[in-house]
């Protein structure tokens, strides 16, 4: 006999869908198949049952091979490493629970430490740009029931968060929207042809890198100003076609990505897309929402920020936080050579740093907080194997729009594993006799 | 033999999400992500086969990946590696003091490299930080 467990929340991406079913074994130990995610989801809860996991710390040797060490061992090394460096980078925060965040803040603040989250390299432009004029957002509760103008820039939810579209932004048939797809128009801007530009009722081809000029160009069409003939490559009747669809709806929203917060303009371009929103409520409702990728960098966000003012790269090397992107930010810190050792946590710089950066890494005495071998795992002196959060452990995260939804847990952890949370418990605690803080 | 210039982006797919999550260290990630997506006039203009190991290279690196077909295209000039260490070793690091490095637009030259091998995600990383490659 098998048992399922209901309402599970899935921890892959900031979609953080709340409505998942896992059948486990009838003791509940293991993991047998899952229901209505998506198939990262899916795959996320599987591979937490693989044979070929690593369930005890190990510590690389000079050769390239591995030693198996105790957990005690584990926070041993890694407190001495954090007590005893001048300016460690504590990094990623964002695949772990926010109990886990507070209580790596507090060995941060400790060691006078440089805090980051994966926000770094995904919406820490868009950080900067709410900080600079603000952000008209709402929630996806509000997209589901009323949202009939959906806009998608820079970003393919159809890959990235594939359940999005079916659970909030197009099918679903809310109080508002009650015939579903058919009662909302979807505009799509991207430089390919993605599978969510396939869906479009119009998909906008831009110029890779030219966002600002085509976000400028529909400030201006909403005037009825003058425009160029060709603007980022969109000819000017079809920019003023869609900003006719964009004005003549009732509830607006616009999903941006990383087609924006990456390409050239950066934070400006976020910028602009927020005065776009602001423009269009002169005309109907609109607002604005970054598609936040891991199931958690909001909540690394939302921690930060309540307890140190600032939403990521926070600096605490001066024994108070001070926060200045591009230069307090992990990677100018890493490529600089400013870091003497890395600690990472719920997220791999190993893979999704330029290379520069991870070299850095791979440098200075490091420790990688990870349930799976990455290339992070692979570059650091030592691996540290937890359980999966929302899979083995449960605890808060916050979904893409600032809601926080407590994660489930579904089953144990092989035995003798620990948590994100229970193991810096120990590097905190061996911390504090380190640097002797009552 | 013909070098072709295309302006690089990188980003998620949903193979690439699985992928990732079935283990970095596996073959199944390589094939997710060690590869470059191009437009049919680009292979064109290169004259290999589609499948063909390509040597792509930037004022930032070079790597080896499988030239593939686009297939969230057309998109001439522009060529896609998913996010992974293999994209990673080509971007711009360049913050321009936003903290943010510029992922999406660097120029890269791509020519054929078919006796290259792909390396895995952990073991590319590895060499690469040792300066073995």
């Amino acid at each position: 006999m098998t048992k399922t467990v209901t309402d599970v929340v899935c921890p892959f991406c900031g979609t953080l869908c709340d409505d998942l079913e896992v059948e486990v074994t009838d003791d509940g130990k293991q993991i047998l198949d899952v229901y209505n995610a998506c198939a990262i989801g899916a795959e996320k809860f599987l591979h937490s049952q693989a044979k070929d996991r690593i369930t005890r710390p190990r510590l690389q040797q000079p050769d390239g091979s591995w030693k198996e060490i105790s957990y005690d061992e584990a926070a041993d090394y890694t407190a001495k490493m954090l007590a005893g460096a001048k300016k460690p980078l504590m990094y990623g925060w964002s695949s772990t629970n926010c109990e886990a965040q507070s209580m790596g803040h507090e060995i941060a603040e400790m060691c006078c430490a440089c805090v980051d989250n994966t926000a770094a390299v995904c919406h820490g432009t868009t950080l900067i740009a709410v900080q600079d004029i603000g952000l008209p957002t709402c929630t996806l509760g509000e997209v589901k029931n009323r949202a009939d103008t959906i806009i998608f820039w820079g970003c393919n939810p159809c890959h990235a968060h594939p359940r999005h579209m079916s659970r909030y932004s197009i099918f679903p048939r809310g109080f508002f929207t009650g015939k579903g797809h058919k009662s909302r128009k979807l505009v799509v801007v991207d430089p390919r042809v993605t599978d969510t530009a396939k869906m479009a009722d119009m998909h906008l081809q831009v110029t890779q890198g030219q966002d600002y000029e085509l976000l400028n160009a529909f400030r201006v069409a909403f005037r009825n100003e003058w425009l160029p003939d060709v603007v980022a490559g969109i000819p000017k009747e079809k920019i003023i076609e869609a900003a006719n669809i964009m004005k003549a709806g009732r509830f607006g929203i616009i999903f941006f990505g990383m087609g924006v917060t990456q390409s050239l303009g950066k934070n400006h371009n976020i910028d602009e897309a927020i005065a776009v929103t602001k423009d269009l409520n002169e005309y109907t409702k609109f607002s604005i929402m970054p598609m936040r990728g891991h199931y958690n960098v909001t909540g690394s966000g939302e921690v930060l920020a309540w307890q140190f003012g600032y939403p990521y790269s926070v600096d605490l090397t001066r024994g108070f936080p001070r926060y200045n992107p591009g230069d307090t930010s992990s990677i100018d810190l890493l490529t600089r050579g400013e870091i003497d050792a890395a600690f990472v946590i719920g997220s791999d710089p190993g893979a999704h740093f330029p290379i520069s950066a991870v070299k850095q890494i791979a440098k200075v005495n490091s420790v990688c907080i990870d349930p799976h071998i990455t290339p992070t795992s692979g570059v650091s002196k030592l691996h540290v194997p937890v359980a999966f959060v929302g899979v083995e452990t449960g605890g808060n995260a916050y979904r893409m729009d600032n809601v926080p939804i407590d994660c489930r847990k579904v089953v144990d952890p092989p035995a003798g594993m620990l948590t994100d949370e229970e193991f810096l418990t120990m590097v905190r605690d061996r911390v504090k006799k380190l640097k002797g803080v009552a | 033999m013909a070098k072709i210039t295309l302006n690089l982006i990188s980003g998620r797919t949903i193979s690439q999400g699985v992928a990732m999550e079935g283990g970095k260290e596996k073959d199944l990630y390589r094939k997710a992500c060690g590869i470059i997506e191009m437009d049919d006039s680009d292979f064109k203009k290169l004259g290999c086969w589609k499948n063909t190991n390509v040597r792509v290279t930037s004022p930032y690196g070079t790597v080896i990946v499988k030239a593939q077909e686009t297939s969230q295209g057309p998109h001439p000039g522009v060529g896609f590696i998913p996010m992974g260490p293999w994209a990673n070793l080509l971007v711009n690091p360049n913050t321009y003091s936003t903290g943010m490095p510029t992922f999406k637009g660097t120029p890269v030259e791509v020519e054929v490299a078919m006796d290259q091998p792909i390396l895995l995600g952990v073991e590319l990383v590895q060499k690469a930080c040792r300066g073995e490659l």
